[in-house]
């Protein structure tokens, strides 16, 4: 995986993404995903669906390779590090847990699945085929007083708090993203009624329990799961950085030496993977063991790394890091947004507290 | 530490109050970002009405133009403008706050009737070039020459980070006048026009996405030798003049800023529900009690400043200021990552004003001196450690 991301996916390829989501951004009259240029590369994300990035945990019978969540997060991981635009994670879930041609297409990285965890913003609304909603379990409230302030009650989600819905029409207003490589939509509070998805897969719209296509989508499974391949991305990031700070110090010099010869500048770095570590660690261990609470650590470890390790790289760049050019900022702002969807970690938190009380 | 105001300085709030409310609300729309010109022409405008009011350059001398006030007057004209929401100085940074007053302070009489109206009057705008590609915290290790040709400097070289350099009339420009000697001790401080022939601007993006700052090309530039100020070779003492002002009252208006932010982050969280959260309460507490020691840290640093003067010093802040950069630069960081959490989804979101001062709080900690840099300062200036 890390040499498919390296030949299809180098630097450069980095760059032309961020002028992409850029465009977006600044373009005049205000920024339209559907139809501008797009941040996914659609035959990238078809590469990925053949080098089986999405089939990754199907058995070999259908179609999948046959791997476990372990390996998962080790390809989530190296994807994480390269800041790969897409919503990854949505379509891998939907190619593991459901059914129907959605699913299917999903594997194959015909589709491109986005991930709503109301009220957290949602990643590619604009570039995606379908999404696929976790609310909360038991609850029909999607959340996000702003915008839409009106109160959602439509019993589309469910009971579990799961559906699929086309991602066309789905309600939700543009924002202006902070990360450029992923455009953003905060979700309104309504859901749209069931419909025939686009792409042409000719799915209705489901919602747990009453459709075949999410029967097989346990709803503590998929938020779990959802959880950890985030805290996945987060720590290829918090690896990259730290070897862009160890990098840079190494060649930079001030006062007649590299800075990494000071105290500070190596306190810094030996900080970082220090961090790293320990979210590695946790991420690997919640993989095996696929307990919810270490799964609940771990992601607490991975966003803290992510974005502490983006932030004293930019240190150790000293006024390079502050620019557009370095990607430093891009490391900054992922961490921000996929820390966002995480949503629960309050409860999280609580139930750590609460499980030192047993 | 004297922190009870006299009758004369209350007198001065007053009067200082009464005025703004009368012209804040006749301010035009602030401009957007990335509209330089515009910025420019707002922030001149705002200058002018605190020049035609009497309260431009308020604490300098009255033979530089200013009005001889002292630094607690000068603390309450920061406090009030803050607190009622006043423009920043903005793109006037550098003429007011770096080189207006190290001409005040090294200029001849000459030079100060040049160069310190047109600042007070927001005519003109300054930029600072002394960073260089390879001359960032070692600034002394700068390498920009300029070898005298008659009675011209021919300057040579390149600076980088230049904020506003878009829009400056005039550079505060450190250049390398002795290559032989020690490097402290071959650096001049020169008043480039930035019209000049040779001189190139190439504006570069932060991450915030607007251009603050830019690369400059010197090429045979050539600047009069009468825009020296202070002696050949003598421009690393001028510099630190204008350093130590900016560590010591920069930021004084913005911990008030901060501090009437605070307060809305935690009207919003109240209003959101987020409030009900103990962790994020607790955060706030921390910083309410952080950023009300940042202010009484400014009170302090000023009032010794008063007392320096008092005592036929120069007033110039002290190493004291490092310790308010470093806690403060860090403290405007978590404020902004406290807001963000508040926002909720809002925070990925660049068109909320919190979002974008969370990406450029992201700065602090570098510009005008790293963290790293600033806890050298401390280690050896403060705690008399050895030099690393
Ligand atoms: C927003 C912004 C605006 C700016 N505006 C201006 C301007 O108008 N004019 C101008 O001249 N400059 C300006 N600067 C430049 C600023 O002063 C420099 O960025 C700063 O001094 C750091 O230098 P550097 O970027 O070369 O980093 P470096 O010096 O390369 O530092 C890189 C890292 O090494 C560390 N390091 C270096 N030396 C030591 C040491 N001895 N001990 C421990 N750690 C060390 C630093 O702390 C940092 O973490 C601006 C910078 C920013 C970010």
């Amino acid at each position: 995986m890390r040499e498919l991301l390296a030949g299809r996916f180098p630097r450069e390829a980095l760059r032309a993404a961020v002028d992409a989501g850029d465009a977006l951004e600044t373009g005049s009259g205000g920024a339209s995903v559907v139809g501008g240029p797009p941040v996914v590369d659609r035959v990238l994300w078809r590469e990925l669906g053949e080098a089986g990035f999405f089939a990754l945990r199907l058995p070999e019978a259908d179609g999948g390779v046959g791997l476990g969540l372990p390996e998962a997060v080790l390809v989530f991981e190296e994807a994480g590090r390269v800041l790969l635009p897409g919503p990854l994670v949505g379509t891998h879930l939907a190619a593991t847990h459901l059914t129907g041609p959605v699913a299917a297409g999903a594997a194959a990285g015909e589709l491109l699945v986005a991930l709503a965890l109301p009220p957290a913003p949602v990643g590619h609304l604009g570039a995606a085929d379908a999404v696929l909603v976790l609310g909360e379990p038991g609850s029909q409230e999607l959340g996000a007083g702003e915008p839409g302030s009106q109160e959602f009650g439509s019993g589309e989600l469910g009971g579990t708090g799961v559906g699929l819905f086309a991602a066309d029409g789905y309600p939700a207003a543009e924002i202006r993203s902070v990360d450029p490589l992923t455009p953003l939509h905060l979700p309104g509070s309504v859901l749209p009624p069931a419909r025939a998805l686009d792409g042409g897969a000719g799915v209705e719209a489901a919602s747990a329990g009453a459709d075949p296509v999410l029967a097989g989508a346990d709803p503590v499974l998929l938020r779990r799961e959802a959880a950890l391949l985030t805290a996945a991305l987060q720590v290829g990031s918090a690896g990259r950085t730290l070897a862009m700070a160890v990098q840079h110090a190494r060649q930079r010099e001030q006062f007649g030496r590299p800075i990494g010869a000071f105290q500070a500048v190596k306190h810094l770095c030996a900080d970082m993977l220090v961090r790293l570590e320990m979210a590695r660690t946790a991420v690997y261990a919640a993989a095996v063991s696929g307990d919810g609470f270490e799964t609940a650590a771990a992601r607490l470890l991975a966003d803290d790394a992510a974005s502490r390790n983006a932030r004293d790289c930019l240190q150790v760049f000293g006024g390079m890091g502050f620019t557009w050019e370095a990607d430093v900022h891009l490391h900054i702002k992922r961490s921000w947004v996929l820390a966002a969807g995480r949503g629960d970690t309050e409860r999280h938190e609580e139930e750590l507290a609460g499980e030192l009380l047993q | 530490m004297d922190l009870t105001y006299t009758a004369e300085q209350e007198e001065f709030r007053a009067g200082l109050r009464s005025w703004l409310g009368d012209v804040l609300p006749k301010l035009p729309p602030r401009p957007d970002p990335r509209d330089w010109p515009g910025r420019r022409a707002y922030d001149a405008g705002w200058q002018r009405m605190l020049y035609d009011a009497g309260y431009a350059g308020l604490h300098w001398p009255v033979d530089a133009g200013g009005r001889g006030a002292t630094p607690v007057q000068h603390l309450i004209f920061l406090e009030e403008t803050e607190k009622a929401g006043a423009p920043y100085v903005g793109a006037n940074f550098v003429g007011l706050l770096h080189a207006g007053p190290t001409i005040a302070a090294e200029g001849t009489d000459e030079q100060r009737r040049r160069w310190l109206p047109p600042v007070l009057r927001g005519d003109e705008v300054w930029c600072q070039g002394f960073s260089e590609p390879g001359a960032g915290s070692d600034l002394a290790s700068l390498r920009t020459r300029a070898v005298r040709d008659g009675d011209a400097y021919v300057v040579t070289g390149s600076k980088i980070w230049t904020s506003h350099a878009e829009v400056a009339d005039w550079c505060e420009l450190l250049v390398r006048t002795d290559p032989q000697a020690p490097k402290h001790r071959g650096i001049s401080w020169l008043a480039m026009p930035m019209d000049a022939p040779g001189v190139t601007v190439r504006p570069l993006r932060t991450l915030a996405g607007s251009t603050e700052f830019a690369e400059m090309f010197l090429d045979e530039v050539r600047v009069p030798v009468e825009n020296r100020v202070g002696e050949e070779n003598d421009g690393w003492r001028v510099t630190m003049v204008t350093l130590s002002f900016e560590r010591g009252t920069a930021f004084v208006g913005e911990v008030v800023a901060c501090r009437r932010v605070l307060g809305e982050v935690a009207r919003a969280a109240k209003a959101n529900g987020s409030w009900d959260d103990p962790a994020l309460r607790r955060g706030l507490g921390r910083l309410a009690a952080e950023f009300s020691v940042l202010w009484r840290l400014t009170q302090w640093n000023v009032s010794e400043a008063e007392r320096s003067l008092r005592a036929g010093g120069t007033g110039v802040p002290g190493t004291g200021g490092s310790v308010f950069k470093l806690r403060y630069s860090h403290a405007r960081q978590e404020l902004y990552d406290t807001a963000a959490e508040v926002l909720g989804p809002l925070a990925q979101d660049t068109g909320h004003p919190w979002t974008a001062e969370r990406l450029s709080s992201l700065s602090y900690t570098i510009a005008a001196g790293t963290s790293q840099i600033q806890k050298n300062i401390v280690a050896e200036r403060i705690l008399g450690l050895p030099k690393g």
